[in-house]
């Protein structure tokens, strides 16, 4: 069986898409932590841990239950998840690095310094949906759909996995943009570098 | 004992970016791990620090945690029987 690009969510200038359609949007424009809060509240999320993470992890999140929440079937448990981005968990190693220039060591506060490594991101997803799989994730210049296609092509290829969550998860103080995609082997849309590039 | 008890949830409410709570949704007799507020591992770390940073008291023993830290009324009897600021 073929395998498709399924299900797709984007989150940029205050809006939140799925499979193109907006879902949700902001009353003006609002900082990223309002906004990505106001999400949480709008869509009923319902998972309160998300008031204790770092704004990376809130926007992988938030994409991921986008695509996950309304998932007609069963989870697969075994569903990989590979992201990727330019700016790592630089929100959050800033607020770090503050406390200890205030406080000294003193100041290292582990509410925030468990989030200062970006693959956390990928374990609150998969905590969240009890998935207990491969997961990657990579920093690049830019957005990069070729290498993504190989990855994924070579976890399926290698029999690590029959699903994935793939995408593009960067938050850099206000510069947000978060694109996740679904490649599972059933109907849908071309897995290709032109096709990525037309839907982040 | 009141203001103390206040004070202590305004603290856990900050540090523990329980945004939607105020003092006023959490009891002082609910659990602050497990079912009650659902506060985990690195949430404890967090009080350790209120109690160090906040009311001089240092932890020697994790174990004393468990107790001292089961309810904000058990928080607060313990800060107002041994704090040192």
């Amino acid at each position: 069986m073929e395998y498709n690009i399924t299900n797709y969510c984007n989150i940029k200038d205050n809006k939140i898409f799925h499979n193109g359609q907006e879902i949700y949007r902001n009353k003006g424009e609002l900082p990223f932590l309002d906004f990505i809060k106001g999400a949480y509240k709008e869509l009923e999320i319902a998972y309160p841990k998300f008031y204790k993470m770092d704004s990376l992890s809130k926007l992988s999140l938030i994409a991921s239950s986008v695509l996950l929440d309304n998932y007609k079937e069963e989870l697969d448990e075994k569903m990989a998840i590979v992201l990727s981005n330019r700016s790592g968990c630089i929100d959050i190693d800033r607020i770090h690095q503050t406390n200890i220039d205030e406080d000294g060591i003193a100041g290292a506060r582990p509410a925030n310094f468990v989030y200062t490594l970006p693959n956390i991101s990928l374990g609150e997803i998969s905590i969240k949906y009890q998935l207990r799989s491969e997961n990657s994730f990579f920093i690049f210049d830019s957005f990069n759909p070729n290498f993504l296609i190989a990855y994924s092509k070579s976890l399926i290829n290698l029999k690590k996995c029959n699903s994935l969550l793939v995408g593009w998860v960067e938050v850099n103080e206000e510069a947000y943009n978060g694109f996740l995609f679904m490649i599972e082997p059933k109907p849908g849309m071309e897995l290709t570098e032109k096709k990525l590039l037309e839907l982040i | 004992m009141e203001e103390l008890k206040k004070e202590l949830k305004e603290k856990l409410i900050e540090a523990l970016n329980l945004e939607d709570l105020t003092p006023d949704d959490i009891s002082d007799d609910e659990a602050l791990f497990g079912e009650g507020l659902g506060l985990d591992s690195i949430d404890a770390l967090e009080l350790i620090i209120i109690l160090d940073k906040d009311y001089g008291i240092k932890l020697t023993d994790s174990k004393d945690g468990k107790k001292i830290f089961e309810t904000v009324e058990t928080m607060a009897t313990f800060i107002k029987e041994n704090r040192t600021k």
